[in-house]
């Protein structure tokens, strides 16, 4: 762990006024409340039903605790005065949190990574479960979903929604220790997400696998960021609200409305980690496929979105293509993606109409993210030259094209003959990858390699030539695992629907199985330089910040009159 | 049951139906609003809006 002075930047000599120094509300308040949960945590932790529930009881006591050091720590620290919202005439931006979260998203994503690998390892040789009850592939691959999307991914959002906000609007992050319980209460929901996953500890729903106490803690979390995002939107100096600002807001609402909607259970006991959802049957069911697509629409693609939207233009040096597109791809999005959930449940119990609207809205689809992904790349228009020289707008570029491959390939998935086909098999897991590693992972990778140099304050990155590995590796990685998931799904499902010229089925179910091994060895492959080009990028990051030379900030008094 | 053209019926048959038309209207005017001669100056200073931030 890297000590606390990479996160914290010690405030400039300012002349200080002489003001008595005193804790804020915030800060006491907080420390009130951290200091009475670490008791009922314990208390928790004694009287707990089961074994991970005291463990995590146990866990958030020292959480807790920790947390009222933190503040007072904090309090002792820091100046009398809270950082100012402008120094000379500029907004003193708040990075401490979005260094934080850019840090931990490098860890999740190389670690969620890694378990992507190990599991892929075990479905082409299953021994090395080693009989192990923590390391099966059924908790790991919750593990392995949670610790890429919602650890990488989610720390990759809340750094760049943080930066951007503020850029944008010209001012300081709201508040003053919300902006880190934020990124502090994030991390330690995936913490408690995680390591249940290895106990045992789910709710069984896809993507939506942590249980009642650690869904209670992300609300609170959430809606606090929520709160920080628009209170920073509302101290605005820029009149107008750009429109990553709406990707972001979209995103963060949307998922604050799904989290409520498909989470709403009764826990058996408030001292046990097992509840039972509110949602019977095929409700249940649709509400978390509402759930499970949106989550892909609003936060793996309207935050993401959100970066294309500020960072391409930033490194590329261009003005969007079309600010119109984007008012209109927006706006499109939001309206249709709400309805395409019912997708995920072709040929079920799901009512036939309700399955044609999900294929409908899902076609529908194609139109505005083309046009998102068509202002995205034209960005470049005037700028093509610099996908040469630029490996991080290279990769942010890829990224694009990716999204639109990948939302390409999802309205054609939903057509029901389609998904007859496609249903069950390899080819979903396939299309997500291209989707999770071309477009989102991509288009994170290209914003960490601009938002590290610019939080930290660095001239530029520590090696463009390692990015430029990073960038071949891990799109050989994609191609192999892409292409590897294609042909293995689409035999799969054809071997599934043979029939001989009796009328029996063709291969029984462990010969496709079989069939399915070399592919499984080539994902695995792709996989694994999916993740070297992962720690490449996580070397060079940290180099950037150790060794990288300062940005020069000329003192505003010697700058010459314009 | 059978449908019969009562006050509620005629309520909630509208209410349930009434957002299709009220969405597409809502839509319509945000395509108005996008290319709206007048907005367009307003438009292209907000696309290199990153550009010239400080």
């Amino acid at each position: 762990m890297v000590s606390g002075g990479v996160f914290f930047q010690r405030e400039s000599a300012m002349p200080q006024p002489s003001i008595s120094k005193s804790m804020t509300i915030g800060e006491s308040g907080l420390a009130v409340v951290f200091a009475v949960t670490a008791f009922l945590c314990v208390i928790a932790s004694a009287k707990a039903l089961d074994a991970p529930f005291a463990f995590h009881a146990g866990l958030s006591a020292a959480a807790s605790l920790a947390a009222v050091f933190f503040i007072f720590n904090r309090y002792y620290d820091r100046p009398a005065a809270l950082p100012p919202a402008e120094i000379n005439g500029r907004p003193n931006y708040n990075m401490g949190p979005i260094k934080f979260s850019s840090f931990m998203a490098v860890f999740w994503g190389i670690a969620g990574f890694l378990v992507g690998l190990i599991i892929a390892s075990q479905l082409a040789w299953p021994a090395l479960n080693f009989d192990l009850p923590w390391i099966q592939f059924g908790r790991l691959r919750p593990l392995h979903t949670s610790a890429v999307i919602f650890a990488f991914g989610g720390n990759v959002l809340i750094a760049t929604s943080f930066y951007v906000v503020q850029k944008s609007c010209r001012a300081r992050l709201a508040g003053d220790i919300a902006p880190w319980f934020v990124v502090l209460g994030y991390n330690y929901f995936i913490l408690i997400a995680g390591t249940g996953y290895l106990l045992g500890v789910t709710q069984s729903k896809e993507y939506a696998e942590p249980e009642w106490y650690a869904d209670l803690w992300l609300t609170i979390v959430w809606v606090t960021y929520l709160l920080v995002f628009l209170g920073t939107i509302l101290k605005r100096k820029e009149p107008h609200i750009f429109v990553a600002n709406w990707f972001y807001l979209a995103f963060i609402v949307t998922i604050a409305v799904l989290h409520l909607g498909n989470n709403p259970a009764l826990p058996v006991s408030f001292l046990g980690s097992k509840s039972y959802i509110a949602w019977g049957g095929i409700q249940d069911a649709m509400f978390q496929w509402w759930y499970g697509h949106n989550a892909v629409g609003f936060f793996l693609t309207a935050g993401f979105l959100a970066i294309m939207y500020y960072f391409i233009p930033k490194r590329a040096e261009r003005p969007i293509y079309s600010y119109r597109l984007s008012i209109i791809h927006f706006w499109a999005l939001i309206f249709l993606y709400i309805w395409a959930g019912p997708h995920h449940l072709h040929y079920t119990a799901l009512p036939d109409w309700t399955q044609t609207l999900g294929m409908t809205f899902s076609i529908m689809l194609w139109m505005p993210s083309w046009g998102g992904m068509i202002n995205g790349l034209m960005t470049l228009s005037g700028a093509w030259d610099k996908l040469r020289t630029d490996p991080v707008l290279r990769m942010l570029v890829v990224s694009v094209a990716f999204y639109g491959m990948s939302t390409f390939e999802g309205p054609m998935m939903s057509i029901k003959v389609v998904n007859s086909l496609s249903h069950y098999t390899d080819w979903t897991i396939g299309h997500v990858h291209s989707g999770a590693l071309g477009w989102v992972g991509f288009v994170s990778f290209g914003a960490l390699y601009c938002l590290v140099p610019w939080a930290w304050n660095r001239k530029g990155l520590y090696s463009l030539k390692l990015v430029n590995w990073h960038f071949w590796i891990a799109t050989l990685g994609i191609v192999l695992y892409i292409s590897a998931m294609w042909v293995s799904g689409i035999l799969q499902g054809l071997m599934w629907r043979a029939y001989t010229s009796l009328g029996f089925l063709e291969y029984s179910f462990i010969e496709t199985v079989e069939a399915m091994h070399p592919f499984y060895i080539i994902r695995a492959a792709g996989g694994a330089l999916f993740l070297i080009g992962a720690l490449i990028m996580a070397y060079n990051l940290w180099m950037t910040v150790r060794v990288g030379e300062q940005e020069v900030q000329m003192p505003v008094a010697l700058q010459p009159a314009e | 049951m059978k449908a019969i053209l009562t006050l509620d019926n005629l309520a909630s048959g509208l209410v349930t139906t009434i957002w299709t038309p009220v969405f597409v209207a809502i839509f319509l005017a945000i395509i108005a609003y996008a290319f709206w001669p007048r907005n367009k100056a307003a438009f292209d200073e907000a696309a290199s809006l990153p550009l010239r931030e400080e």
